[in-house]
């Protein structure tokens, strides 16, 4: 079980979080005119890295706010969050 | 091929089994083949076995970066079924259950493949109503699968704890009897033995680094960490891996990598005669022939390539699992691992061309690749052979996520789908 640091509420553990999937995708902005390729590669594709990944939490059992995490998918060692919006940070060492 | 029968086996028993030969060869790779595939499991060594037997085309090389099998061949819970809920995969899942009722005998190579029956439990309404409909889906295009009462249900499976006092009580299951199990390593050194003895090549830590393309952007060879190798045609099986192997390729796939687990107990003496498996309360469980209790739990939530999966995961099975069958509350657990699996947003395998002439890739078998093995090298070898999709493979083509013909098997199928 992963010990998430919660950016409000601190570290807690993983029964309390769910997992929102890849970040940063961005809804297009003219749906009906992208094509059905386009459209299917926003609904489905994604990186899934093997490597640094940068994905969604909610503190379901907690404060119930999103925040971004990025997350190395071969250690599952959380290396930042931060807010909803902001960029992807640089990674850490 | 050194071909085992009942006189080699009676020959091995007088000099204690001292005289094996190896089974397959070990060669480096040579400059070029007319067909490479990407990853030494299962698929993979069913695809190449299928493409030398069916095909004539044995000019082909399995690149393996680990040791064939070692991969989610190894790992899974060896549960084999065909009572899927949609006809695109009845089609898939019922013509691979067809091909391992004959793969003992094909391969010369005992697979140990034992049709005890695959019970699923129904727990509420729901499971009932959703179960008869796989039954009747089932039967309608000529696959077994009936409706048991829980009597009926534990007749079948004398540990089945029926209770009505179950917090979630047995209310009925439905049986699939020509389902059952399979020796998973056996299943991939019968594939391995078979294609080398039709010139295969198996070559085993040979890791790909990168694609070569002619100028026309078609596939021309690999790279890979034995030196390049040249080939027209690449199937690439690498499940958890695909999307990192893909990756070189400049190919994004709809796919995430989760890990799955599953867990052993000590062996006891032969006490769980069936598969049972419950949706609802998530657990799986069979008795392998070494008298393990075999158990299956569920994915992670996030993406992962670590083979190891959360504690609470597996504890929550076991939970499910002693409650179905209270006398094993005290067996202790032998060993726990994780496999990484390529999940697709529908649940099903994606089978078939690629953007890239020359490029296949047969991925996204998410939770349950085992059970499908000998059907999906079958119709994957048509298909690198023939460069179109085998009929069966059709509707797991890439492009449904383009055009949205989805194969929704994610709440119709078994656990963890």
């Amino acid at each position: 079980m992963l010990l998430i640091p919660c950016p409000y509420c601190g570290p807690r553990p993983e029964i309390e979080f769910r997992c929102g999937g890849e970040a940063h995708i961005a809804r297009p902005k003219e749906p009906v005119t992208i094509g059905d390729v386009a459209w299917g590669d926003y609904l489905f594709v994604r990186t899934n890295p093997k490597g640094v990944h940068a994905e969604r939490w909610v503190h379901t059992h907690g404060c119930r706010r999103w925040f971004n995490a990025l997350r190395d998918t071969l250690s599952d060692r959380i290396l930042a969050t931060y807010a909803v919006g902001e960029h992807r940070p640089d990674r850490p060492r | 091929m050194h071909r085992f029968s009942l006189g080699t086996l009676l020959a091995g028993a007088v000099c204690g089994h001292q005289r094996a030969v190896r089974q397959w060869r070990s060669p480096p790779p040579k400059a070029a083949y007319a067909a490479l595939i990407v990853g030494g499991g299962g698929h993979g060594l069913a695809t190449a076995y299928y493409l030398a037997k069916e095909h004539g085309l044995r000019d082909v090389a399995v690149l393996e970066k680990g040791w064939i099998g070692g991969g989610n061949t190894g790992r899974n819970t060896t549960i084999i079924r065909s009572n899927y809920l949609q006809q695109e995969s009845m089609g898939l899942y019922e013509h691979a259950l067809k091909l391992w009722e004959g793969l003992a005998h094909e391969l010369n190579y005992n697979v140990m493949f034992s049709q005890r029956g695959v019970l699923m439990l129904a727990h509420n309404e729901h499971d009932v109503r959703s179960l008869k409909r796989h039954v009747y889906a089932n039967r309608l295009n000529g696959i077994d699968n009936e409706w048991l009462t829980p009597e009926e249900a534990k007749a079948i499976c004398p540990p089945l704890n029926i209770s009505p006092t179950l917090r979630y009580r047995v209310v009925g299951a439905a049986l699939q009897q020509r389902g059952g199990v399979a020796r998973h390593d056996a299943v991939a050194w019968g594939y391995a033995r078979a294609a080398d003895a039709m010139g295969v090549d198996i070559i085993e830590n040979c890791e790909v680094l990168g694609f070569m393309r002619d100028p026309a952007g078609a596939i021309a060879g690999l790279e890979t960490s034995l030196g390049p190798i040249r080939a027209a045609r690449v199937g690439v099986v690498a499940a958890g891996h695909t999307s990192v192997v893909l990756a070189r390729a400049g190919l994004k796939l709809p796919l995430e990598s989760f890990p799955l687990q599953a867990l052993v107990s000590e062996p006891v003496k032969p006490v769980f005669p069936s598969v049972v498996m419950s949706n609802t309360i998530h657990a799986y469980i069979s008795q392998s022939d070494k008298g393990e209790l075999v158990i299956g739990a569920g994915t992670d939530q996030y993406v992962s390539y670590s083979q190891r999966g959360g504690l609470h995961i597996a504890a929550h099975t076991l939970a499910a699992i002693c409650e179905l069958f209270p006398q094993f509350a005290r067996l202790r657990m032998l060993r726990n691992w994780g496999g990484i699996v390529d999940v697709t947003p529908d649940r099903s395998p994606i089978i078939g061309l690629t953007p890239i002439p020359g490029l296949y890739v047969n991925c996204g078998w998410g939770t349950g690749g085992f059970k499908a093995t000998p059907g999906s090298g079958h119709v994957f070898a048509h298909t690198l052979a023939k460069g179109e999709p085998h009929p069966i493979a059709v509707p797991f083509a890439i492009d449904r996520f383009a055009t949205g013909r989805l194969i929704d098997e994610a709440a119709a199928a078994a656990v963890a789908h």
